[in-house]
């Protein structure tokens, strides 16, 4: 009845999905979070026009990882909503106001300022309540036969504070370098200066959860420090990443620090995930435990075989149609 | 007060639902609109379908962006608020539901793209092909959505194993008992909306006397497609009514405000269903009527609410009232559709100021007539949330307290009175700028990006501060 086991297939393909929406959907909420800093509201109009063109796109990252987990792990979907139920409200709110903006914007006139308030907030909502999230995934969900027995404000707790705040630091990252190769002149300039500031805050962030870890998760202090030692090659990566940025930031290189800070992103993601795997809901309840059946899963595949090239061969191409740097002038008025 | 978790879920689905649904029930019939408009700007080469077109594919871009992002809270919802439900049906509702997001996708990937800002971009044939492929892939996100739904009404295909439905066998569940009846309905109901409200604009235009030639066009389009789709939407609600008798007999009992079962059962045109006495007040019916349409026979039994115990009772009042709205409306428009018909001889139709002053208010009717099906629909079924199976109390989030639920159900209340208010502003700034803003906007077309619904109109949000 099972001749391939689907349910590693599935795991794949969310955590491709997770990781494909951290780093584009995190690199256009990072501008959304810069925002209020920016130098002046033509810097806000080029950084919004560098995003314009894709984030929407990036976004069905999103849901296509909420669908895709009901159906193939819905365990874990009817346990970490539950148990995130005002996270995930607060994130919803976050981009539905931030979409908002980015339509009405450029079509407002004496409200601007408050589609600029309506960007940057929903933005830094929308990234700290991910944050939360995985701080929450890596502290463990207080589960009973299946469901979560939690309270309402279990969520929020000082570590996973850390993590969302880290989060945001994370994707301002992203979207200060992001801006550094789409843009020139004084923008540029600016998102030059305050890269190495939000690298600093992101290492020490990082630095403050790989010491705090090991006391709320004794399991990963364990894979860590005992077991396997071929693993720490990740952070090794992840900090050789950072040492890349700051770098490559000194050099006025244009590129580079965009692909090395989605490099430390993938190499902490990884990181991650080798402390928890098999685990989908820690601290108990591990990917077969939460998989859906073997039909399901098997029944929605088929579909989604035959409809990502499409996706992915579309997102190339937009990327590639709005390659180049965003000049004032070529947006929407 | 203790705040009850299961009722604030309810009406929380209830508002984000009913708010999501508005956008697609109009898409879905714009869509094939567009795509009718590109086939005869394609076949008779006359500028006056493109310019209509491209109109229409403004309003269109507006509403398909107001549905994306509406939609993206729905697929969140089963497991925020209705987590048991969602565990026990995921074998099922889990794919099912991800293939309409899926077909979204793909859709929005592939060929929104092109319709939106490929017009000069792509040869005349692969356009018009996009234009198509838009209009089938609304339908066939409505499938899938509507296959998940019919299934907690009509449950078949499937079967319980360790606590959770497995899908023996994938037709039976996906074509279930009341799918076509609910598709049907459904997709009719999804022209009648197209139809009335670019009838209802077109009038509008015409009233003021703007772009005649396109909009006689597009009025008269209307008002041929609505004689044939006004009557048949009456034909397929009462196959879809008789179907319902068969499988949800108590949602039919409080349709029709029918207490005892009993033969010679009367339509009731007015009456105040009265829950705790279980009899109505002030009814004022025809003798026989109800008998006769759902058993065709005056004589007739017609089942009765009472016939199941006080709590499988579904609110009477609710489920009647909100069946009469629809019916009412359906008449409305069926009325509509044939003064149409009998203004034809010497165009009055287009030029009679109070058959267009008539349609114009008409253009909301469909939406109501949609919410009221709904509210019959799903009302009608309480308590149950997958019928005869499980009830909404054991689908819950066992989680949730009431006052979390309400926290949110406010959230959402507020986040939507902005999104809408915001949208329906920009709607009406781009009725107001009409076809006439085409011509202003030609040179704006190399600067055009694709991916972004709204960017594709070009009116400002505001009416002064006239720089952009
Ligand atoms: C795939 C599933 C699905 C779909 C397509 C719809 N619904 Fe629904 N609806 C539900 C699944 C559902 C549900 C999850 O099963 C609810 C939540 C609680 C309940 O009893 O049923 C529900 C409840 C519910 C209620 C509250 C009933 C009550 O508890 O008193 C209303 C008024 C609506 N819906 C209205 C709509 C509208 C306007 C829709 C238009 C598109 C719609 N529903 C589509
Ligand atoms: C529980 C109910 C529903 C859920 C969970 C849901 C979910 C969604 C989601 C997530 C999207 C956005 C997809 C994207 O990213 O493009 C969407 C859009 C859409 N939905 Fe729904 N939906 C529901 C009800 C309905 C109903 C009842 C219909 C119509 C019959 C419908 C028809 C559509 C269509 C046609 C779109 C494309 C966007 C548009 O035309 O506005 N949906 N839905
Ligand atoms: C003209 C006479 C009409 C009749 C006799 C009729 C009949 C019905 C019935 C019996 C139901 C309940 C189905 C159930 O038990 O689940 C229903 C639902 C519904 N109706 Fe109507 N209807 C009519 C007109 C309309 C119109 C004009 C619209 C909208 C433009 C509409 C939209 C809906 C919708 C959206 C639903 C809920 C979805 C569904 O279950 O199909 N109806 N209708």
């Amino acid at each position: 009845m099972e001749p391939f086991d689907l349910t590693l297939i599935w795991a794949g393909i969310i955590a491709f999905g997770v990781i494909m929406y951290v780093l584009m959907d995190g690199f256009d909420l990072g501008v959304g979070i810069l925002f209020p800093l920016a130098p002046d509201e033509e810097s806000r109009d080029l950084m919004m026009n560098s995003v314009a063109p894709v984030w929407d796109g990036n976004e069905t990252w999103l849901v296509l990882g909420g669908a895709g987990l009901l159906a193939a792990f819905p365990m874990v979907y009817t346990i970490m909503l539950p148990a995130l139920y005002i996270g995930v409200f607060l994130m919803l709110a976050g981009l539905i106001f931030r979409g908002i903006a980015f339509e009405f914007r450029f079509k407002a006139n004496r409200s601007r300022y408050l589609w600029n308030i309506a960007f940057a907030g929903g933005s830094t909502v929308a990234a700290f309540a991910q944050g939360v999230v995985v701080g929450k995934y890596i502290e463990g969900i207080q589960v009973a036969d299946g469901v979560f027995v939690g309270g309402p404000l279990d969520f929020l707790t000082p570590f996973t504070v850390l993590t969302g705040l880290g989060l945001v630091a994370g994707y301002a990252l992203l979207g200060s370098t992001w801006t550094i190769m789409k843009t020139e002149g004084t923008t540029q300039a600016w998102a030059y200066r305050i890269t190495p500031w939000l690298l600093g805050a992101v290492l020490a962030v990082f630095l403050l959860i790989s010491i705090w870890t090991p006391s709320i998760d004794p399991a990963a202090y364990e894979r860590w420090f005992s077991t396997i030692h071929v693993i720490w090659v990740l952070p090794a990566l992840a900090l050789f990443c950072a040492w890349k940025i700051w770098r490559s930031v000194r050099q006025g290189r244009e590129g580079v620090p965009f692909v090395a800070t989605m490099g430390m992103f993938v190499f902490t993601y990884l990181g991650l995930l080798v402390s928890k795997w098999p685990y989908v809901v820690p601290p108990d309840i591990t990917l077969y435990d939460a998989a859906s059946a073997w039909e399901s899963q098997l029944f929605l595949l088929l579909g989604l075989l035959f409809v990502l090239p499409f996706v992915l061969i579309y997102t190339a191409w937009t990327y590639w149609v709005f390659r180049g740097k965003v000049r004032a002038g070529d947006g929407y008025h | 007060m203790e705040l009850d978790p299961v009722l604030i879920s309810r009406i929380q689905f209830a508002f984000v639902v009913s708010f999501h649904a508005i956008f697609p029930v109009f898409t879905i019939g714009l869509a094939s609109f567009i795509a009718f408009l590109e086939t005869l700007a394609f076949r008779t080469g006359n500028p006056i379908y493109t310019r209509l077109s491209k109109f229409w594919i403004k309003v269109f871009a507006v509403v398909f962006g107001m549905g994306v992002v509406s939609g993206i809270v729905m697929s969140f919802q089963f497991g925020t608020n209705w987590s048991n439900f969602a565990q026990a049906t995921a074998n099922f509702m889990g794919p099912v539901l991800s293939y309409e997001v899926v077909t979204a996708f793909f859709l929005e990937a592939a060929f929104l793209g092109i319709l939106l800002f490929g017009r000069n971009k792509v040869p005349a044939g692969v356009y018009l092909f996009a234009s198509f492929m838009v209009a089938i892939g609304t339908f066939i996100s409505s499938f899938w959505i509507l296959s998940a739904n019919s299934w907690m009404h009509t449950p078949a295909g499937t079967e319980m194993e360790n606590g959770m439905h497995q899908v023996v066998s994938w037709s039976a569940a996906i074509f279930n008992d009341s799918f076509w009846y609910r598709f049907a309905h459904m997709g009719l109901a999804s022209f009648l909306t197209g139809s009335f409200v670019v009838a209802a604009v077109s009038a509008w235009f015409l009233l003021k006397g703007r772009e005649v030639e396109a909009n006689r066009r597009a009025l008269s389009m209307c008002l041929w497609l609505l004689l044939i789709i006004a009557p048949a939407q009456l034909w397929v609600g009462d196959l879809h009514g008789l179907n319902t008798l068969e499988h949800q007999p108590t949602k039919v009992a409080a349709m029709e405000g029918n207490w005892e079962t009993s033969g010679n059962v009367p339509l009731l045109l007015f009456a105040w269903p009265d829950q705790e006495a279980q009899t109505n007040h002030f009814e004022v019916g025809i003798p026989g009527l109800a008998s006769l349409i759902l058993k065709h026979d005056v004589e007739g039994e017609v089942p009765g609410i009472s016939a199941v115990p006080r709590d499988e009772q579904p609110p009477v009042a609710i489920v009647f009232w909100s069946f009469r709205v629809m019916v009412g409306l359906g008449m409305l428009m069926i009325a509509f559709a044939v003064a149409g018909l009998l203004l034809r001889p010497g165009g009055r139709y287009w030029q009679k100021r109070w058959f267009l002053k008539g349609l114009v208010p008409m253009g909301v009717a469909p939406f109501i007539a949609v919410l009221a099906g709904w509210f019959v629909t799903e009302i009608g079924r309480v308590p149950w949330l997958v019928y005869g199976q499980m009830t909404q109390a054991e689908g819950v989030t066992p989680s949730l307290s009431g006052g979390v639920a309400l926290f949110s159900l406010i959230g959402y209340m507020l986040v939507y009175a902005v999104v809408f208010t915001a949208g329906v502003y920009y709607l009406t700034r781009l009725f107001e700028a009409g076809l006439e803003a085409d011509d202003a906007e030609q040179a704006h077309d190399d600067a055009e990006r694709p991916k972004r619904p709204f960017s594709a109109a070009h009116v400002p949000l505001e009416s002064t501060g006239g720089q952009a």
